[in-house]
């Protein structure tokens, strides 16, 4: 059977699987539509949530990330993960404690007010629509690539079936959908990464493989790695770029990463579909297990995969020459297809020569050899995607990653749509349009907000605005500057009243967003910045992408001073409040 | 839906619900911040002298460690809760 007829059998299937979902988890209520009817089991909320957060970025684009930088991607592991010990110990038990359906009710509820509210409903859209357009493209790339249509009809297809189960289901509908999607993607990111590390270090688990003696050479993987890319004249894998400024710009964007990770909205509705409030924390934890498996799988992933492609171009060391163009492995040839991949033989010598042609070190010896400029791109994103070729794995891994590319996409894809139509059904059009909106009415208004988010989405997927891949700093620095500390004051101060949670909200969104469009362009237009968006060049000597901290800590400052001038909150909210501390009286909400 | 209605004063039960919560998150994020931004990032350089496959303990932290920490302190965090709510009576059976 050949590659192509695998591909279309294994993505097929899996495909039927989430129909076969859609049709038996069908909802029948806005409780169902929101939020599962809250009868969702821990462990089952905690593989739906691995899947709803593990986007196209975290099976895609994370192991190229970490493979070509090394330590300092180390933000995105602790970024990405620490945000779940916030998110159990600060924000979920209460926020289902409240019970109700979506993020912007407890902010306009909390803060007795429809601005605050409607701030909230802003920020959500905008983190999630912002999010959506990067699953859309990646749905698009991967069926270009492994089925051989083209992206459009791809994302066509994959629409079609993320509308058969978010639009009958919603939560419910989602969820199943996640738990089958998780499997898959964990599964396909599984295999090649088990069999890489067997085959370089002897150890059939990844994470222990990463700090294991490399077969070949004796020496510990990670030092092979340092030596073999040094002698390239790329700095070391390992090494941490010591200055006080590089420093505290790893720091702030490993908290920016944090506090988004906990106050994206399309994460939190997840904990709303657990029974209980020790439910909730629970879940939190199963959550982070299920990622925890992707995440220590994906340093070794990185760091193999860098190994593995400067072996194949150097078979006979660094010392010695590359591979002739002639001689170059058929996955080169398969990526040099989507561009993602590029070799320019600038000397004309028919060698491909990889190396890092801006080290300064490095020059003599490669003009000495008569290299003039490094021939071999690789971007990021093909890593995983190439990882079994690379390897050369059996037809079928190769299908199975396909599929699990695909789950990744799909999945973080169907939350955020959720997100995104329950706050236009629920906290625009009936608490503001129209209050008096029957449970019938409201399921319709989800369904049509839900068709016509996906439509926004597909269209958005099609025609990518040329700043999506800019995008995830305004996503992350949103939800971190705006979206947490509301949350986060609302449970644990009494004090912080309407006036203060929305100029802290507007405080950190203004912020936030003039300084990323100070640094990436006023709406992301190419020059239309004031600063480079480098470490040394940028306004505060603070990269755009680590900004929000910063967004999060003015939010913060702004709403306890402009609080503690204006008229304390009325004692019902304080009542509200000392109610969602405590877990007794949240089971009656459940509807199973 | 939200249990507004139960009495509003806060019971000297509640109040010492509350802190002993507050004392455990505390601690929690105390543990959350060493390991990563400590271990992984800051003080890495004070770790440097201890080997670890190939690199350092810093390095282990960075990439493995603190999500092997952070796992510990969830479910740590949701035990401790569960069991307070029992003892001061407000758990949700």
């Amino acid at each position: 059977m050949d590659q192509y007829t695998l591909n279309i059998l294994v993505v097929g299937a899996t495909f039927a699987l989430y129909i076969g979902i859609a049709i038996w988890a069908r909802a029948g209520s806005t409780s169902e539509f929101y939020a599962a009817g809250r009868g969702v089991h821990p462990v089952t909320n905690g593989m739906a949530t691995a899947a709803d957060w593990m986007s196209a970025a975290s099976f895609i684009s994370m192991a190229g990330l970490i493979a070509f930088n090394g330590y300092s991607a180390s933000a995105y592991l602790m970024g990405w993960t620490g945000g779940y010990v916030l998110l159990a110990l600060l924000l979920a038990p209460y926020l289902r404690k409240f019970g109700k359906f979506t993020v912007p009710e407890f902010i306009g509820d909390r803060f007795y007010s429809r601005t605050a509210r409607m701030v909230a409903v802003v920020c959500l859209i905008v983190a999630s629509v912002t999010y959506v357009i990067g699953q859309m493209t990646g749905v698009g790339v991967a069926f270009s690539r492994f089925l051989e249509v083209d992206a459009s009809t791809g994302l066509f297809i994959g629409a079609a079936i993320v509308f058969m189960y978010a639009v009958l289901g919603g939560m419910k509908g989602i969820t199943y959908t996640q738990v089958a999607q998780y499997i898959v993607l964990i599964t396909a990111y599984t295999i090649p990464a088990v069999f890489i590390s067997l085959h370089l270090t002897g150890t059939p688990i990844p994470g222990l493989g990463l700090f294991s003696e490399h077969t070949a050479s004796g020496e510990p993987l990670l030092g092979r790695l340092n030596e073999v890319i040094q002698e390239l004249g790329f700095g070391a894998y390992t090494v941490q770029d010591g200055s006080p400024l590089a420093v505290m710009n790893m720091t702030l964007f490993t908290l920016s990463l944090m506090i988004g990770t906990a106050g994206l909205p399309h994460v939190i509705i997840r904990f709303f579909t657990v029974p209980r409030v020790a439910d909730a924390r629970w879940s939190a934890g199963w959550a982070l297990v299920f990622i925890a498996l992707l995440y220590i799988t994906a340093p070794a992933v990185g760091a193999m995969a860098r190994l593995n492609i400067v072996d194949t171009i150097y078979p006979n060391g660094t010392a010695e020459a590359p591979i002739a163009g002639a001689d170059r492995p058929d996955w080169m040839n398969n990526w040099e297809v989507t561009g993602l991949l590029n070799w320019d033989d600038k000397n004309g010598d028919g060698l491909i020569q990889y190396y890092n042609d801006k080290s300064d070190g490095f020059a003599a010896t490669a003009s000495e050899r008569g290299w003039q400029g490094n021939e071999l791109t690789v971007n990021n994103d093909i890593l995983v995607l190439a990882n079994p070729e690379i390897a050369q794995l059996p037809g079928w891994v190769i299908a199975l990653v396909a599929a699990g590319g695909l789950a990744a996409a799909l999945s973080t894809a169907a939350g955020l749509l959720l997100a995104i139509s329950s706050a236009i059904s629920h906290d625009v059009v009936k608490a503001t349009i129209n209050p008096n909106i029957s449970e019938k009415g409201e399921l319709l208004a989800a369904r049509i907000s839900m068709a016509v988010a996906i439509a926004v989405a597909t269209y958005l997927g099609l025609n990518p605005p040329g700043f999506a891949a800019q995008t995830v700093a305004l996503a992350f620095g949103l939800a971190a500057a705006t979206i947490f500390p509301a949350l986060m004051m609302g449970i644990f101060s009494k004090r912080i009243n309407d006036k203060g949670a929305v100029a802290g909200m507007l405080a950190g969104l203004i912020f936030t967003v003039v300084y990323i469009f100070m640094h990436k362009g006023w709406f992301f237009l190419p020059g239309t910045n004031q600063f480079p968006d480098t470490i040394a060049g940028s306004l505060l000597g603070i990269q755009s992408t680590a900004i929000g901290a910063v967004g999060a800590v003015i939010n913060f400052a702004v709403a306890y001073v402009v609080a503690s001038r204006t008229a304390d909150t009325p004692q019902h909210i304080k009542d509200l409040v000392e109610s969602v501390r405590v877990p007794r009286g949240a089971g009656a909400a459940s509807a199973h | 839906m939200a249990d507004t209605s139960h009495s509003s004063s806060l019971t000297a039960e509640g109040e010492a619900y509350w802190k002993a919560n507050l004392r455990l998150i505390v601690g929690c994020l105390i543990v959350w911040g060493i390991v990563s931004f400590g271990f992984g990032i800051l003080l890495r350089p004070l770790l440097s002298g201890i080997a670890v496959g190939g690199t350092d303990l810093g390095f282990w932290f960075a990439q493995q460690g603190s999500i092997l920490v952070f796992l510990v302190l969830i479910f740590f965090y949701a035990f401790r809760m569960n069991s307070l709510d029992r003892t001061h009576g407000v758990d949700e059976e």
